[in-house]
């Protein structure tokens, strides 16, 4: 009886003191986690990716390991991360050629008749789990959100197809599963990172030209390599918050 | 100043009518809102676990080396030692679980190597890369190279 009134009066107080949506989310701020989430604290984490344009070597790696791991369609146009090829002409570098043959799934023959002047580089793309995300705004029934630890996640049982997600998307990491019609994206290996484990693309690339980085942990060897080196996130002028920073960037890349 | 001559009856029925219209709104709000819509956000918070339900492919490289001391020791100062078994043997999740006997994948040099080390003017000049034809000619990788740990001749 006593137990039942305090619990009212907790309840109603809390209520009538937040209001609301405010109440709600206190109980996420006393969780700072999903209840089927014991060993993993959402708030404690932010995380981040850290792509090394001077070391990648467009093995394809990174694609077919996402495939493997997230279940992606095998078809080509279905891709979680791809390897972008660019070829720019120094004498025209706002056009550059870019090429990337089935995603890069299956490496990058060489192109037979390349000039001899261009500078040619590979870029890995995925998702930028931007912390302003575009796609997240325009999502008109909640399905696509930031996930309390940085993570733009998809709610496929709440995903219309709309496709407003697709086309709002700068960077154009999504695209419609059709064996389900919702929206399929990059997801940061969730169900990887959040049991201490990397993400399959990092997992895989022998050269290390990708890093996953917890932002929100002192001690993750990210801060250290952004502050060494001179990095840049894809369309800044987008001020999506991108958190997928690139080392090497040309300005060439789009 | 007496009573307003009174029929409120219009007022009334008004007032019903907002009133049912008010409860159809918030019944059919709680039957199409899931009860954990708005936990953390403007998304079900649900959805995080679903995410996370998903089985692992890639076990990674700490578990390989549990078992595969051995090449982990070998691999160690070697200059494959930052590439992880998974890379070229295959997603090993259910092998490193014990679920079923599944045998990982020894690769085919000609695929598996190539695929890094084939000459491009795309790759970093740093990177070793090699014209298959005049560095191996019809010999197999492995016949020089120990892929754990190559050398550089």
């Amino acid at each position: 009886m006593d137990e039942s009134r305090r619990q009212f009066l907790l309840g109603t107080g809390r209520w009538l003191v937040l209001t609301g949506a405010a109440s709600i989310a206190w109980d996420a701020i006393v969780d700072g986690q999903p209840e089927q989430a014991p060993n993993y604290a959402m708030t404690d984490h932010w995380w981040g990716m850290v792509i090394d344009i001077e070391k990648c070597i467009g093995c394809g790696q990174c694609v077919r390991a996402c495939k493997a791991e997230n279940g992606v369609l095998l078809e080509a146009d279905y891709f979680r991360t791809w390897v972008e090829r660019y070829v720019v002409n120094p004498d025209d570098p706002e056009h550059p050629m870019v090429d990337s043959p089935n995603g890069g799934y299956d490496g990058f023959p060489d192109l037979p008749d390349m000039p001899a002047n261009v500078k040619t580089f590979f870029v890995p793309k995925m998702c930028n789990h931007c912390a302003d995300s575009p796609c997240v705004q325009v999502c008109p029934v909640g399905a696509t959100f930031d996930s309390p630890d940085g993570v733009v996640l998809v709610d496929k049982e709440r995903c219309l197809g709309c496709r407003y997600c697709v086309q709002a998307c700068p960077y154009g990491c999504r695209y419609i599963d059709p064996r389900t019609n919702t929206v399929d994206k990059c997801t940061l290996c969730y169900h990887r990172i959040t049991k201490g484990l990397t993400t399959a693309c990092v997992e895989v690339c022998p050269t290390g030209a990708r890093m996953l980085g917890d932002l929100k942990n002192p001690n993750d060897p990210i801060h250290e390599f952004l502050r060494t080196h001179k990095v840049q996130v894809l369309k800044p002028q987008m001020a999506t918050g991108s958190k997928t920073y690139y080392n090497g960037l040309d300005g060439s890349v789009r | 100043m007496g009573k307003p001559p009174g029929n409120y009856s219009h007022l009334v029925r008004m007032a019903t009518l907002f009133a049912v219209g008010l409860v159809v709104f918030l019944l059919g709000r709680s039957y199409f809102v899931p009860a954990d819509f708005g936990r953390y956000g403007h998304y079900r918070a649900g959805a995080l676990d679903d995410t996370r339900a998903r089985p692992i492919a890639f076990a990674g490289q700490a578990a390989c080396v549990e078992c595969h001391s051995d090449v982990g020791d070998l691999r160690k100062t070697a200059r494959h030692a930052r590439v992880s078994c998974e890379s070229c043997h295959g997603p090993l999740a259910t092998h490193a679980a014990g679920d079923e006997p599944l045998k990982p994948l020894r690769p085919e040099g000609t695929v598996i190597c190539v695929g890094c080390h084939l000459k491009s003017r795309s790759k970093p000049s740093g990177f070793p890369q090699i014209e298959v034809a005049d560095h191996a000619g019809d010999n197999k990788c492995v016949e020089c190279h120990n892929p754990h740990a190559p050398k550089i001749s």
